[in-house]
């Protein structure tokens, strides 16, 4: 059978970074395809080749098998390949019909023909299995798992034979997932060839037929349904074992407290006081669900919320915290949550980055010693191994782990007492985990004390020493290693024990 | 660097195209030094909102304050106060008005563009109650206090405007223009702001302010203290344009003085490659990018005497037109180098 649309040796190139190097894929009518691969490995790039959003350098497209060429997007949908975007494109204050037209409306006498359009609209939402009475509905008041869906039922309309899904499930709830994956073999009994990009491995497992792993550009091996499996996956992704990935060469230092939260109450927080202690060479991860107030808390240590009650030791002294300076001073250092929106300046490079926060110890008589700020920077793009073209490179263009690497270098560069780490590594992917999992073991080893939040269960109980859980604001417990495991975690998080 | 070129080619291009329009005239000393002058002056209004513009801010309310500043000084000074003290007295009410501003927009959270737009209309009534009876000039201040006054005092008005004309603007009382000394007061004030945002650890904390504030915050800059700073240096150099102004022109008018220059000073910092967004500019390209307009408007009067061109257009009319836009097309041509730059 020739597949309904294949690639063959496409290269792509952009500015300082090949981004394909040759790639192939095959999408058939009536099969999943998932492609996978680390951040930066190509995935994007390739499904915007095949979808005409982007034209490559070399190699070539064939549409049942005939060479083809999509010189824009529009050409691609005419062919019937649609492109659902990661974040979903669709004019929020108009309804739905007039989004599954948009661009593309039937119109009588120049003027919009809703009439004409409307069974076509509520044949295609049927379809993805929403109620055509949606049709009049704006799309700002859906949920985004119905937006999704829209989407669908748009490449639908236009009679997609291919459709090419990227990381579709990153803002669906379970049960919009759940809706999603239905609707997607609906797709593929139909006959529709769908490539789906993810990073969530044990969805590409749930959904796919088969699975192409990408590499640095490169097709890196084709895994059959039998053959996906985690372990399959990241040893293609990755191109090595992955062994060890939470090291632990720490030994705790001391039973003071490097960090210590005497009855802390802040301003809009819950009314119930938390004390904590974070002791030298441990990392203290802590737990909890979305909302349970362990942002809210470390911000308020971190003087970015007003204490209200109680307070906060370091290394035994009492300290008054009420602006992020202060906790600078105080030897406390956070990588926030957000790095992009909190961490860092992304238009400027990791030489404007790192130094920021540390200009106090790089100036004299208020002026910027820049051949020390520089010689900060290069440290510690080498001893974080920072791959990045040069100190100037904007910090935006460098892959999530690379980012975080940065984030961390802004803070380390200062040798603070305490760290604390806000979802250490979201957005990062499977290989510069383990690079940043080895820098916080080493940090601990050497003395600093680790306050790690995560909502990542796998990590928490790998990297932590002890595990506090939050729930609702309280403390809930705090867990040895020895009580460690995710439903003793769950137990607390959500209220059972009390 | 690269990002100046473009108005340093815009401004090689504007002088050539006026020497093409009148050699003779255009390149007199007279001419040169009046041109001068004028982009000097611009200039120090530029810097000072180039540095708000650089931490994400804007001013709308400099040509007001320039109004209010100009008339406040000669106010002062027809009652009873010593020129060089009304001058600090003068700049202290910029310094206050720059304070009010950040206040408003640090406390209250209130937006830069409205906050000053609001100061923009209230400074100009300010200037205008203060001078009720309209046109403030320096030399009839001297006359009054002369005939009218005390003799001592007008003595010590006409020694030390005397001075502060010669020093600030190269002109004496008689109005004889030896040089364009604004240039000089520029270059000093661009020195020591070039040094302030180039490099002073404040600078680099005003550039982190304009990409992204809470990261800035996160980073332990203290945001509210920095933007006090550049609020008020914006608005006391804005407070010094209006001294210069009533210096140079000798008399203003309260109704009018200043009015619409905010718009040249931003036009000129954004020319010089400041990004409204924030986070990008530099003292270089401020002071080249207000030497644009002062010479375009030149050029203008220039295009406008040729025989040819009187003949068919009057080119009075014409003027706002056509500095609208040649800051569209260096805008277009700004962008479309800059996304060059990029790909």
């Amino acid at each position: 059978m020739t597949p309904f649309l294949s690639a063959v040796g496409i290269r792509k190139q952009f500015p300082g970074v090949l981004a394909l190097d040759g790639v192939s894929a095959a999408l058939n009518g009536g099969e999943v395809l998932a492609i996978v691969g680390e951040n930066g490995a190509g995935k994007s790039t390739l499904m915007k080749v095949l979808a005409g959003v982007y034209q490559p350098d070399a190699g070539e497209l064939l549409l049942d098998g005939k060479p083809v060429s999509f010189p824009t997007s529009q050409s691609a949908v005419d062919a019937g390949v649609s492109l659902i975007h990661q974040e979903l494109n669709l004019a929020e204050n108009l309804s739905v019909g007039a989004n599954i037209f948009l661009g593309r409306e039937t119109t009588r006498f120049g003027l919009i023909d809703d009439r004409a359009m409307k069974p076509r609209a509520t044949a295609a939402l049927e379809k993805v299995g929403l109620p055509a009475s949606l049709v009049e509905v704006r799309v700002g008041r859906l949920a985004p798992g119905q937006k999704q869906l829209v989407e669908i039922a748009r490449a639908l309309a236009v009679k997609a034979r291919a459709i090419i899904f990227d990381e579709p499930t990153s803002s669906l709830t379970q049960t919009e997932t759940d809706r999603l994956y239905e609707v997607i073999d609906t797709l593929r009994d139909n006959g529709v060839a769908i490539a789906y990009i993810s990073h969530r491995l044990a969805e590409v497992k749930r959904v796919a037929d088969r699975a192409l792993v990408l590499r640095d550009g490169r097709n890196a091996g084709e895994l059959e349904k039998s053959e996906i499996t985690h372990d399959n996956l990241v040893r293609k992704m990755v191109g090595r074992e992955l062994k060890n990935l939470y090291p632990r060469t720490r030994v705790l230092q001391s039973q003071d407290a490097a960090l210590r939260l005497q009855n802390l109450t802040y301003s809009g927080g819950p009314s119930a006081p938390i004390s904590l202690e974070v002791r030298p060479g441990e990392v203290l991860g802590m737990a909890g669900l979305v909302g349970a107030g362990r942002t809210e808390l470390a911000e308020a240590v971190f003087g970015l919320r007003s204490i209200a009650n109680g307070h906060v030791e370091i290394n035994g002294q009492k300290r008054v915290i009420t602006h992020p300076s202060h906790a600078l001073k105080a030897g406390l250092a956070m990588v926030p949550e957000d790095r992009r929106a909190h961490g860092l300046l992304l238009p400027e490079g990791t030489g404007f980055n790192v130094p920021l926060p540390n200009l106090d110890i790089l100036s004299r008589a208020g002026l910027v010693e820049d051949a020390k700020a520089r010689q900060m920077s290069q440290t510690w793009v080498e001893k974080l191994h920072i791959r990045t073209p040069s100190l100037a490179q904007a910090v935006g263009l460098l892959s999530g782990g690379n980012q975080q690497k940065v984030v961390f270098a802004k803070w380390l560069a200062r040798e603070p007492k305490v760290l604390i780490l806000d979802e250490p590594t979201r957005g990062v992917d499977v290989g510069a985990r383990g690079e940043i999992y080895a820098i916080i073991d080493d940090l601990a080893a050497r003395g600093l004390g680790v306050w790690m939040i995560s909502s990542d269960m796998e990590e928490l109980l790998g990297m932590s020493d002890r595990i506090a859980v939050l729930h609702d604001g309280q403390l809930a417990g705090i867990l040895d290693r020895e009580q460690f495991n995710e439903e003793a975690i769950m137990q607390l998080a959500t209220g059972a024990h009390r | 660097m690269k990002r100046i070129a473009g108005v340093i080619l815009l401004l090689v291009v504007l002088y050539a195209m006026l020497i093409w329009a009148d050699p003779i005239n255009a390149t007199r000393w007279g001419n040169i030094k009046d041109v001068l002058s004028q982009q000097a002056f611009f200039g120090v209004l530029t810097l000072g909102v180039g540095v708000v513009i650089v931490t994400g801010g804007i001013d709308l309310s400099i040509g007001s304050v320039v109004g209010m500043s100009a008339v406040l000084f000669g106010v002062l000074m027809k009652s009873g106060v010593p020129p060089y003290l009304a001058l600090l007295i003068t700049l202290a009410s910029g310094a206050v008005i720059g304070t009010i501003h950040a206040t408003l927009i640090t406390r209250l959270k209130l937006q830069p563009f409205l906050v000053t737009l609001c100061g923009l209309f209230v400074y100009r009534g300010l200037a205008r109650m203060l001078s009720p009876n309209g046109q403030v000039g320096i030399n009839s201040i001297i006359t009054d206090e002369q005939t009218k006054g005390d003799p001592a005092f007008a003595q010590t008005l006409t020694d030390q405007l005397g001075t502060l004309r010669e020093v600030l603007i190269g002109k004496t009382l008689e109005s004889e223009f030896a040089f364009p000394n604004q240039a000089i007061v520029l270059l000093v004030l661009a020195l020591l702001v070039g040094v302030l945002l180039h490099k002073s650890v404040w600078g680099r904390y005003w550039y982190a302010l304009g990409h992204n504030e809470n990261a800035a915050k996160y980073a332990g800059i203290r945001v509210e203290r920095n933007k006090f700073t550049v609020y008020i240096l914006c608005s006391t150099l804005a407070s010094l344009g209006g001294i210069l102004t009533i210096l140079d022109y000798g008399g203003v008018n309260p109704v009018s003085i200043g009015e619409g220059w905010e718009l040249y000073a931003i036009t000129g910092a954004v020319l010089g490659g400041c990004s409204l967004r924030g986070g990008e500019g530099s003292v270089v390209g401020m002071v080249f990018g207000a030497a644009v307009l002062p010479l375009l408007k030149n050029l203008i009067s220039f295009v406008g005497s040729i025989p040819w061109v009187m003949d068919r257009v009057k080119i009075d009319p014409v003027i706002p037109a056509l500095i609208g836009l040649t800051l569209l097309l260096g805008t277009i041509a700004d962008e479309s180098f800059r996304r060059r730059l990029k790909s």
